[in-house]
C-alpha cells in the first residue's frame, strides 16, 4: 500500500514548491509534493522559461536583421513563427523532465490531483484532468504535519477585458502564438506586457501598450523606466500611460479597443489583445475559509517565516503576496523549511529581492528606488553611468544603457541598484551580492572589476556616487 | 595518529556546554557517522556524529560534566590499526579539562580566551541536530571546516555593521552576530543599540583581582526597560568610558571588603598658608601667576607624603602578595562631561606643590580633552576624591582598583568647634578614607588618615 503519511506535504510544484521539496528532503523530512498540471509550475511550463526562449529568437532574429552592423551579411532573414513556438515548448518540457527527476533524486513523493486541506495535517487529493507521470501517487487522503501552500498565481482578469483564448490573449496564448499578429494591444506594462511587447514588435507586429498608471514598469526605478520607454519608441512601440481601457469591440479576427487618456477617447484596433493587467494569488478550493486561514486581496497572510495563522499550515511564493517573482518563492520556501527544521534562518528581506525584465533593452534592478528613498526621506548620493562610457559595450554594439546606484550618505550603505541595457539581468546579481553581504561603497571601490566587461560600469557607478568616476 | 574529540560548537555563539552522555565506551570501534555522545547546551540537546573512523581510546571528560569549554579534549581516538592503549597515553591531551568542577574558570587552552567570537568547528566531529535524519548536519554551513589560527581574535563581521558600530560607539566584540557563522551584521547592531544581544566586555581592562564571574546585573536590560513606559525616556548609549567606570567600579564593591574612617581637620593654617603662596606666585610679563595653588593641591601632598610615613598603607592587594609601593602615585579624580577618570600624580611626595598643582591641571585639561595615554590613568597607589567645592560635607568613595584606598574630601568650611571647653569657629574639612581590608587593617587606616590630618592641618610640615 502507498504511503499516505508525510512530515512535509507542498502544494504546488512550481519554483517554489518543488525548491522547497528538495530543501525538506535533505533536511531529513519525508516529503511529498502535489500538482494539478505539470511539475514546474508556471514558471518552467509557461512563465519565465518559456518566454526567455522566445526572447532568444527574437534577439537572434534582431542581430541577423543588423548582421550589416557587424560586417557580416545575411540575405532574406526571415523566421518561423511555429518553429520558434516548438523551441519554446521543447526548452519547457525539458526542465519539466528535470523536475520529475529531481523528485526522484531527493525522494521526494509526487501527487498528482488538485489538493485540499480539510483539517490541519489532513489532505484530500481529489484525481486532475491531466496525465500523472509515471510513479506518482493518486487521489486520496493524506497526512502532513507540516502543510506548505505554493500554489502560485494566475492571471487577473479585470471586467470588460476577459480573456477569450482566441482575440483576447492570456500569456497561456500569448506564448504559443499560432502567427505572429500584424497588430497587439498590450494592456499592462508590468514585467510580462513588456516582454511580450518587446517579443512581437521584433517580429513586426504593431504593438501599443496601454498603462493606467503615469509609468511603465511601474516597479522600476522612474530614470530607468523613461530611459526603456525612450527606446521602445523607437523601436516603433507605441506606449500610451496614464491610459485606460474602457471598452473592447470584437470582430472577427480583431479587436477594436476604446482607451481614455487624459479625458480624451480614442479607439485602437489590434489583431490581437493580450491582458496583461496582473496576477492573482491562487487561494480557491484549498480549504482555506473552512480552517480559518487568513486571506487579504487574494493572498495568504503569513510572518516572516511564512506561517499562517493556523498553526502547522504555511504559504509561500505568489500565493503570500507580492512581489511574485519565482526566486523570491524559492527562496521563501527555504526559509520556511529551515525555520521548521529549527535551524533558525533569517526571515527574507524583500529589499534584497531583484527584479529582471527580459525586454530589449533589458531592465534589472535591487532595492530602494530612487524616489522610494525620496518618499523615506532617506539621505542618499545617487551614481550613474552610461553604456557609452564603457569600452565593452560599444564593442558589442550595445552602447545604449545606464547603471544607477543609490547610497545612504551618512553610512555608505547600497540602498539600490538599477540598470537598463545589454546583459543587465546577468549583472545585478552583483549588487544583490554586495546589499547581502552589506558592503559599503569602499568595498565595491576596491572590488577589481575584470577589463573589459559590461561589469566595469557597475565601478563606475559607484565611483560616480562619490565624485571619482573615471571614464566619463 | 591518535587524534583528539574536541567539544563541539553547537551554534556560532557557544561558549561551553554539557557533556550529557556517551554513547561509546573506551575501546569501542567507531564508525563514521555513529553518534557517540550527546551535547547540552541551554537551547539545545544535540548528537554528536563521529566524522572518522577509528576506536574510542579514552575518555577525558566523564559524561555528566557541566560547562566544557567548546574545543575542550574530551576524548581520544586511535586510527586503524593503532594501538589503542598507547594512543590514551601518548596522546595526553594538552587540554585536559579538569573534570566535573563546577563552572570552573575556563580551561586554558579555550582557543577564545580573548574575547573571540567565533567558534572553531571541531576537527574531527560533527554535531547533528537531535533526531533529524542526519542531511541537515551534511548541508550544514560550517561542517567543521572552519580552521583559523588559535591566537585570532578576528571579529567576523559586515563592512556595514562596523562602520555602523563605530558611529554608534558599540563595541564589536560584545555584539552577538546573528549573520552566518555568527557574523555581526547590521541589524545586530541596531539592536546592540538598545542594549539587546549585547555580552558582557571582553577583553576589557583588567577588572582587578576578581578571579570569579563577571558581575551579573540583578536584573535584564529587558526586565528594566519593562518597567518604564516607552517614551518617557531617552536611552543614551555607553560610551567606553561609561562602561569601565561601570565595570570596574562594580568589580571594586564585589571584591573588596571595605571599611570607612571619616575624620575632621582644621585648615585654618592651610588657608592662611595657601593665601600667602598665592599672593608671593611670581607673575609673569601678562600679569599670570606661576602657580595658584588650590587646597586641592595640599590634600594631594598630604596624602602622598602621609603615605610616606606609613608605608604599610602604601599597598596594593594581589592574590600572591602585597605590593608595597616604594613611591606615592596619587590618582585625581576628575569629573568630566559624560564620566570621571582619575589621572595620577607620579611621586608626589617628592613633588613641590607648585609642581603638582601646575601637573594636575595639566592633567585635568588633557583629561577633558580625552587626550591622556594609558599610563597616566592606571596604576597608583591612592586617590583622592573631592567634591568640596559642591559644597558637599562628607561621603564616601569607591576604591579604584588595584590601588586600596582612597581619600574622600568635603568642603572646607566654618564650623562650631570645642576648643578647651570653649566654642570657637574653626575653618574644618572633613575627610573620609575607603580602606580594602585584605590590605589595611582598620588600626593601619586609622594611622594613615591620622598621618594626613597632621599634615593637612600644619602645612608647613609638608616642607620637611
Amino acid at each position: 500500500m502507498a504511503d499516505t503519511s508525510f512530515d512535509v506535504l507542498i502544494i504546488g510544484s512550481g519554483p517554489g514548491g518543488y525548491v522547497t521539496a528538495i530543501r525538506a528532503a535533505q533536511l531529513g523530512f519525508k516529503t511529498a509534493i502535489v500538482e494539478r498540471d505539470y511539475l514546474g509550475g508556471i514558471c518552467l511550463n509557461w512563465g519565465c522559461i518559456p518566454t526567455k526562449a522566445l526572447l532568444r529568437s527574437a534577439e537572434i532574429y534582431h542581430y541577423m536583421q543588423h548582421a550589416k552592423d557587424y560586417g557580416l551579411k545575411a540575405d532574406n532573414v526571415s523566421y518561423d513563427a511555429a518553429e520558434i513556438v516548438k523551441r519554446s515548448r521543447g526548452v519547457s518540457k525539458r526542465l519539466n523532465d528535470g523536475v520529475g527527476f529531481l523528485m526522484k533524486k531527493n525522494k521526494v513523493s509526487v501527487i498528482w490531483g488538485e489538493a485540499s486541506i480539510y483539517a490541519p495535517g489532513k489532505v484530500t487529493v481529489k484525481a486532475s484532468k491531466s496525465d500523472a507521470p509515471k510513479g506518482a501517487l493518486g487521489a486520496g487522503s493524506y497526512q502532513a504535519k507540516h502543510i506548505i501552500i505554493a500554489t502560485g498565481a494566475r492571471p487577473r482578469v479585470l471586467p470588460g477585458l476577459e480573456p477569450d483564448k482566441k482575440l483576447v490573449w492570456t500569456y497561456f496564448e500569448a506564448m504559443v502564438p499560432p502567427a505572429i499578429p500584424k497588430s497587439l494591444l498590450v494592456v499592462g506594462s508590468g514585467a510580462i506586457g513588456i516582454e511580450f511587447a518587446s517579443f512581437f514588435r521584433n517580429f513586426g507586429s504593431d504593438v501599443t501598450v496601454v498603462e493606467v498608471l503615469r509609468q511603465i514598469l511601474p516597479v522600476e526605478d522612474q530614470e530607468i523606466q523613461a530611459f526603456a520607454r525612450k527606446s521602445f519608441e523607437k523601436q516603433g512601440i507605441k506606449i500610451l500611460t496614464n491610459a485606460k481601457v474602457t471598452k473592447l469591440d470584437k470582430q472577427a479576427d480583431s479587436v477594436t479597443a476604446t482607451i481614455e487618456q487624459d479625458g480624451k477617447s480614442q479607439k485602437i484596433t489590434a489583431e490581437r489583445v493580450i491582458s496583461a493587467v496582473g496576477v492573482v494569488g491562487n487561494i480557491e478550493n484549498l480549504g482555506l475559509e473552512k480552517l480559518g486561514v487568513e486571506t487579504e486581496r487574494g493572498c495568504v497572510v503569513v510572518d516572516g517565516f511564512n506561517k499562517t495563522n493556523v498553526s502547522g499550515i504555511y504559504a509561500i511564493g505568489d500565493v503570500s503576496g507580492p512581489p511574485m517573482l519565482a526566486h523570491k518563492a524559492e527562496h521563501e520556501g527555504v526559509v520556511c523549511i529551515e525555520a521548521i527544521k529549527g535551524l533558525h534562518p533569517h526571515a527574507m528581506n524583500k529589499l534584497m529581492i531583484p527584479g529582471c525584465t527580459y525586454c530589449t533593452p533589458q531592465i534589472a534592478s535591487v532595492g530602494l528606488t530612487e524616489q522610494a528613498c525620496k518618499d523615506k526621506k532617506l539621505d542618499i548620493r545617487v551614481g550613474k553611468f552610461p553604456f557609452v562610457g564603457n569600452g565593452k559595450a560599444i564593442a558589442l554594439g550595445e552602447d545604449q544603457g545606464l547603471v544607477k546606484v543609490i547610497f545612504d550618505k551618512k553610512t555608505g550603505q547600497l540602498l539600490g541598484a538599477h540598470m537598463v541595457g545589454a546583459e543587465v539581468t546577468e549583472l545585478i546579481q552583483g549588487y544583490v551580492v554586495a546589499m547581502n553581504l552589506e558592503t559599503t561603497e569602499e568595498e565595491l571601490m576596491h572590488t577589481i572589476f575584470p577589463h573589459p566587461t559590461l561589469s566595469e560600469m557597475m565601478k563606475e557607478a559607484v565611483l560616480d556616487a562619490y565624485g571619482r568616476v573615471l571614464n566619463m | 595518529m591518535p587524534t583528539n574529540i574536541l567539544m563541539p560548537a553547537l551554534s556560532p555563539t557557544m561558549e561551553k556546554g554539557n557533556l550529557a552522555r556517551w554513547f561509546k565506551k573506551e575501546g569501542d570501534k567507531i564508525k563514521s557517522g555513529d553518534v557517540i555522545a550527546e551535547i547540552e547546551t541551554d537551547k539545545a540537546t544535540m548528537e554528536y556524529e563521529a566524522v572518522d573512523e577509528g576506536t574510542l581510546a579514552k575518555i577525558v571528560v566523564p559524561e555528566g560534566t557541566q560547562d566544557v569549554a567548546v574545543n575542550a579534549v574530551i576524548a581520544v581516538m586511535a586510527a586503524e590499526g593503532e594501538d589503542v592503549k598507547a594512543a590514551s597515553v601518548a596522546q595526553k591531551p594538552a587540554a585536559t579539562i579538569s573534570a566535573p568542577r563546577p563552572a570552573a574558570s575556563p580551561p586554558p587552552s579555550a582557543p577564545q580566551a580573548g574575547g573571540g567570537k567565533e567558534s572553531v568547528a571541531p576537527a574531527t566531529v560533527k554535531p547533528s541536530p537531535l533526531g533529524g535524519e542526519g542531511g541537515a548536519a551534511k548541508a550544514a554551513p560550517g561542517g567543521g571546516a572552519i580552521a583559523r589560527p588559535e591566537s585570532s581574535n578576528r571579529i567576523f563581521s559586515s563592512p556595514l555593521a562596523r562602520r555602523l558600530a563605530k558611529e554608534a560607539g558599540v563595541d564589536l566584540s560584545r555584539v552577538s552576530g546573528s549573520g552566518p557563522h555568527g557574523r555581526v551584521i547590521a541589524r545586530d547592531i541596531e539592536d546592540a543599540k538598545s542594549g539587546k544581544g549585547l555580552r558582557g566586555p571582553t577583553g576589557a581592562p583588567a577588572s582587578a583581582a576578581t578571579p570569579g564571574a563577571a558581575p551579573q546585573p540583578s536584573m535584564s536590560d529587558k526586565q528594566i526597560l519593562g518597567l518604564y513606559e516607552e517614551g518617557s525616556y531617552e536611552s543614551v548609549l555607553h560610551d567606553g568610558m561609561r562602561r569601565t567606570i561601570a565595570q570596574r567600579l562594580t568589580a571594586a564593591v564585589q571584591s573588596m571588603p571595605t571599611f570607612y574612617l571619616t575624620i575632621d581637620c582644621d585648615i585654618g593654617k592651610l588657608s592662611a598658608a595657601r593665601e600667602e603662596i598665592n599672593a608671593s606666585a611670581p607673575k609673569d610679563k601678562d600679569g599670570k601667576p606661576a602657580y595658584k595653588l588650590s587646597v586641592n593641591d595640599f590634600v594631594i601632598k598630604a596624602m602622598a607624603l602621609a603615605l610616606q610615613r606609613i608605608p604599610e598603607a602604601n599597598v596594593s592587594w594581589t592574590e600572591a602578595a602585597m605590593l608595597k609601593h616604594k613611591h606615592s602615585d596619587i590618582g585625581v579624580a576628575v569629573a568630566l562631561p559624560f564620566g570621571l577618570i582619575t589621572p595620577i600624580v607620579r611621586n608626589a611626595e617628592t613633588k613641590s606643590l607648585s609642581t603638582i598643582s601646575n601637573e594636575m591641571k595639566d592633567l585635568a585639561a588633557r583629561a577633558k580633552g580625552k587626550k591622556l595615554k594609558p599610563n597616566e590613568y592606571q596604576g597608583g597607589s591612592s586617590s583622592v576624591s573631592n567634591l568640596g567645592m559642591y559644597g558637599i560635607k562628607d561621603f564616601t568613595a569607591v576604591i579604584n582598583p588595584p590601588q586600596s584606598s582612597i581619600l574622600a574630601v568635603g568642603t572646607g568650611e566654618e564650623r562650631a568647634v570645642v576648643r578647651n571647653g570653649v566654642i570657637v569657629p574653626a575653618t574644618t574639612m572633613s575627610v573620609t578614607l575607603s580602606c580594602d581590608h585584605r590590605a589595611i587593617d582598620g588600626a593601619l587606616g586609622a594611622e594613615l588618615i591620622t598621618a594626613f590630618k597632621r599634615l593637612i592641618e600644619n602645612p608647613v610640615m609638608m616642607v620637611v
